[in-house]
């Protein structure tokens, strides 16, 4: 577990050397960080690549992201092949289930037929990909519409969510991180630690049914489900209305996350070097800490919010049931249960991609922040 | 707390007697606490079946949607008349039994896969760690969703998800650990023994690796629970009539307005569950990590602590100067040990003077820089003594607002490694300007025009270029050179340079003492200069003071005191030093170490290691003798002229 020493998050001596004959080993694990920042979220496995210090001459950013865009390529077609992949494994031919158990094997074999299904698998999957590259992902047999409508209809929905519960577990969750690292040991600091320990543990599904009792049968703020009003809504106001309590209960965990990461990377970046050169260069402490400390704490934390993306965009799955949001999530749990299998492909394969690309932005915000990541 | 929050050299003594794992774990109250409430948890799912409690399945129609408190169904019963306490003792007994395997089979293959991964290396570890890329490049819950949509829905098939998606974060934290130790010369050594790989493997590795895999485990199966909870919320995971903690709340939700404690009650099982494991785990990772633990990191405040007997302040001396430094004490507060890093120091500094602070590291040189301005960090340190004077104004005493003020304005530092002492993510240009604008209230432009200025006085050659170069695109030397120009900013009437040429190679060293001796006499300004290097003392210092454990044992003129030590650990430290063109010179190191300074010695601290030690050396204290002016020894039997330790 070697820490990314140059980032936010400095630490004692790498464990790891590079050896006289090994490869440089650049790949880097900061994920001891969320050990250190406590409780497993499934969140920390963030990899950074760290070249030498020296670089020579300055490369521009705009060369560096067209250099990332074009490392996900390759990424993004490992997605699909794993996503092939997947749905190629089912137990059971899909014409079975389709057609029902008391289909005639004529028909079964004829299906097979019309969905390409006899020949080769590799045959298959190209036949596939091509397919998607004309934006054909087949049509839901359950809904009897084109797959790739109903996906993004529903991953529309699930961007709105996901993406305000972003925005607000990023602010609250640096916000909150900073406090926890400035007052240490003060009774701000006890209680956001004793509110991340309980945000982390807490299932979302089980909150957002609190919070169903609590703020929409007893207190009657919010709706208890959907994304707008039947009759007469639709407008923004009203969107807002039904997004607030998904949205905060889907942002609770990942609150809680960054929050611990936030504190530990303040805390680890308050002990460096330079931070005693800021001071002693007779700098306010809000300036020390607003503009020197978090600026280095933020680079350790980017990415995590990457990461995180990936915890709410699946999180959603789980409050989208809750909430009844037509989201992508409530759609993979009904398409799953109805073994309507070109649906789960569509989504998953979608969803992934968005997660690679989400990642990808953190990169790019992580190496705009970091010049020597360049 | 630990050493680690040391940035002083004043380092303890790793403790000896260390309190066992229980005992440290049951320090910990939260952890204590989630240990109990776990252990409670898990002594009744084991119980189960041996206690008092209906079949969880008979449905009895009848009694349906009980609440809570009734008679017979302490906590009320479901829509089919089951009774919940049971319900909720068995399905906690299901929720753990399948976490707890799904923690395992994911720690046995990701162990698994990280281990041969990083010990084959090469090619084998670019497979396979391509592929868990590949799989980490999914959501995790999709991944899982996915899995069950193969599988089918189940609470097996959920368990198999879960776990397997999992594996990606073992097999890299054990990958990372396993690679650093193959290195090792453990590991060399059975290889060159003949031991196999598999036995290299799992006799020599596996044991140093395990600690990692325990501390991945206690901190994942919260969040596993969770997770497969999750699956059987979504009607995915347990299928009836089989129940474990998320189906009892899945099918608890459609109920949700009518019956809430059907669904609220399993909930608060799963996060009582949870935070219980979570906080327990925490504890674990604590002790399994010292490195890690909590208060390891504690922030230091942004001034030393002062915690000095104000019935006992030294006044300034008769010389004064530009600072003047009395009895100044400076400790280092770790557990309950004090560690006397700086025991009483005097310097004095005149205009345009040089004094040299010698020592090796340890002596409490560059604590003593550090206090003068208060950067030495709180917590641990603190000033426990004695005062700083510049130009008559007792800097211990002075107002936060006003040290700030002094900070960079009238007493400038210039530090040892100049790649961590500048901000990484901001240009030169900037951190210069910062300097500037903070002391001297001016336009961006005419700062920039100064900070031009400036490195071009450091003799930085295309300064204005330079001004956009972030610190890791120039050489030590030009860094150290900037730190130097930041230094400058604001007409320092005192300049503390800690070291500031040890990161720095020879040629470039002597360019930067030169430097820095030219801005002296240019400037009037006095340089304190902390080092270990005689070589470079003769270089700058008009005055040089010895340090030693915390105190001076020897001060004089740079002349004096380089050509005629009188304390044995000058003439042993002067012994040290290389001299070109005397290659039959011995070079001694100083035999034995530094005393550490929580339990320093009677009498003289360098006793143990001087060649002419003496019985009195080690009864009472030995003052420094000033009686001849300017030099000062503080030894018992100074050495004469000409005479070698």
């Amino acid at each position: 577990m070697r820490r990314l020493e140059g980032s936010a998050v400095h630490t004692a001596g790498p464990i790891l050397r590079d050896g006289p004959d090994g490869p440089p080993q650049d790949d880097v694990l900061v994920c001891c960080d969320a050990l250190e920042s406590g409780l497993f979220c499934g969140a920390h496995l963030v990899r950074l690549t760290v070249r030498p210090h020296a670089t020579t001459g300055e490369r521009p950013l705009a060369a560096y992201i067209a250099r990332r865009l074009l490392a996900a390529i390759p990424v993004l077609f490992g997605l699909t092949i794993i996503v092939f992949l997947i749905m190629a494994m089912i137990p059971g031919d899909p014409a079975t289930a389709i057609l029902g158990s008391y289909a005639t094997p004529e028909n079964v074999a004829k299906l097979n037929k019309d969905l390409g299904l006899d020949k080769p698998l590799i045959q298959q999957y190209f036949i596939w990909i091509g397919n998607l590259f004309q934006g054909d992902l087949g049509r839901s047999y359950t809904l009897n519409r084109p797959v790739l409508d109903e996906v993004m209809e529903r991953f529309s929905a699930t961007l709105i969510l996901a993406g305000t519960s972003l925005v607000l577990c990023s602010i609250l969750g640096l916000l909150a991180g900073i406090v926890s690292a400035v007052r240490q040991y003060g009774w701000a600091d006890k209680i956001i630690t004793l509110l991340v320990l309980i945000g982390i543990s807490t299932p979302s599904f089980w909150l957002g049914l609190l919070l169903i009792l609590i703020f929409a049968v007893k207190l009657r703020l919010f709706p208890a489900s959907g994304m707008y009003a039947i009759y007469g809504g639709g407008d923004l106001p009203d969107l807002l209305y039904h997004l607030a309590l998904p949205a905060i209960t889907l942002s609770v965990v990942a609150t809680g996350v960054i929050a611990r990461l936030t504190r530990t990377a303040m805390l680890e970046v308050l002990r460096q070097d330079y931070i005693r050169t800021a001071r002693a260069k007779g700098l306010s402490e809000q300036k020390v800490i607003y503009k020197h400390a978090f600026k280095s704490a933020l680079v350790g934390v980017v990415p995590v919010i990457g990461i995180q993306a990936g915890f709410v965009i699946g999180g959603a799955v789980y409050i989208e049931t809750v909430f009844q949001w037509p989201g992508i999530g409530s759609m993979l749990v009904t398409a799953i249960s109805t073994r309507d299998l070109l649906l789960v492909q569509g989504g998953v394969l979608v969803v992934a991609a968005a997660y690679v690309l989400f990642n990808l932005l953190a990169d790019v915000v992580q190496t705009i922040l970091d010049p020597r990541l360049r | 707390m630990t050493e680690t929050t040391l940035s002083a050299p004043a380092k303890p003594a790793k403790k000896s007697a260390r309190p066992g794992t229980l005992a440290l774990l049951l320090n910990n109250s939260l952890a204590t606490g989630g240990l109990i409430v776990l252990a409670l948890i898990c002594l009744i799912a084991l119980a189960a079946p041996i206690l008092p409690l209906p079949d969880p399945d008979v449905t009895a129609p009848a009694d349906r949607l009980k609440p809570i408190f009734s008679e017979d169904h302490l906590l009320g019963t479901d829509h089919l008349g089951r009774d919940l306490l049971s319900r909720l003792i068995w399905g906690s007994r299901v929720s753990l039994a399948v976490g707890l395997s799904a923690t395992v089979i994911a720690a046995f293959f990701g162990s698994l896969l990280g281990l041969v991964a990083g010990y084959a290396g090469g090619r084998t570890d670019t497979i396979i760690m391509r592929g868990i890329d590949m799989v980490m490049a999914f959501p995790y819950i999709l991944l899982a969703l996915a899995i069950v949509a193969v599988l089918g829905p189940g609470l097996l098939n959920a368990l198999y998800a879960i776990a397997l998606v999992n594996i990606p974060f073992f097999a890299r934290n054990i990958r990372g650990i396993t690679l650093g130790l193959s290195r090792r010369e453990f590991v060399d050594a059975a290889r060159l023994s003949g031991k196999s790989p598999p036995q290299i493997l799992f006799l020599e590795i596996l044991p140093n690796v395990l600690p990692v895999i325990v501390i991945t485990m206690s901190t994942t199966v919260g969040w596993m629970i969770l997770e497969t909870a999750g699956l059987s919320f979504l009607g995915l995971g347990a299928q009836p009539p089989q129940a474990d903690l998320g189906s009892m709340l899945g099918e608890g939700r459609k109920i949700l307005f009518t019956a809430p404690h059907v669904s609220i009650i399993p909930g608060l099982m799963i996060f009582a569950l949870v935070m219980s494991i979570n906080l327990f785990g925490d504890g674990v990772r604590d002790i399994l990590d010292p490195r890690l633990r909590a208060g390891s990191l504690t922030r230091p405040v942004s001034r030393t602590a002062v915690e000095r007997n104000k019935a006992d302040i030294p006044a300034p001396s008769e010389k004064q100067g530009v600072l003047d430094v009395r009895q100044m004490r400076t400790e280092f507060q770790i557990g309950s040990s004090v560690y006397k890093a700086v025991g009483g120091v005097d310097l004095n500094l005149q205009q345009g003077e040089c004094l040299g602070v010698v020592g090796e590291s340890g002596s409490g040189k560059s604590v003593t820089a550090m206090s003068i301005m208060g950067l030495v960090p709180t917590p641990p340190g603190r000033i426990a003594g004695g005062a700083a004077y510049l130009e008559g104004e007792d800097l211990f005493a002075a107002s936060d607002r006003r040290i700030r003020d002094l900070r960079g304005g009238s007493v400038a530092y210039v530090f040892q490694d100049p790649l961590s002492t500048l901000h990484p993510l901001f240009t030169v240009g900037a951190q210069l300007t910062e300097a500037i604008t903070t002391h001297q209230p001016m336009s961006r432009a005419k700062a920039r025009d100064k900070a031009i200025d400036l490195l071009s006085l450091v003799r930085i050659p295309n300064a204005r270029e330079r001004l956009d170069a972030y610190p890791h695109e120039l050489s030590g030397g030009m860094r150290q050179r900037v730190c130097i120009a930041m230094a400058l900013a604001n007409d320092a009437k005192v300049l503390i340079a800690d070291e500031p040429t040890t990161a720095l190679d020879v040629t470039v060293q002597s360019q930067i003492l030169t430097l820095m001796n030219g801005l002296r006499r240019e400037r009037n300004a006095a340089i304190l200069f902390i080092t270990h290097d005689f070589g470079v003392v003769s270089a700058i210092c008009d005055r040089v003071a010895v340090m030693y454990a915390g105190r001076i044992v020897e001060t004089g003129t740079t002349d004096e005191v380089l050509n005629s030590p009188q304390h044995p650990y000058t003439a042993k430290l002067i012994e040290c030093v290389p001299v070109l063109g005397e290659p039959e010179r011995r070079l001694d190191a100083i035999e034995g170490r530094p005393p550490v300074v929580n339990n320093l010695p009677a009498g003289c601290a360098f006793a143990d290691r001087c060649p002419h030690v003496q019985p009195a050396c080690r009864q009472g204290e030995i003052s420094l003798d000033m009686s001849s002016g300017t030099r000062g020894v503080r030894c018992l039997f100074p050495l004469t002229s000409g005479a070698s330790a």
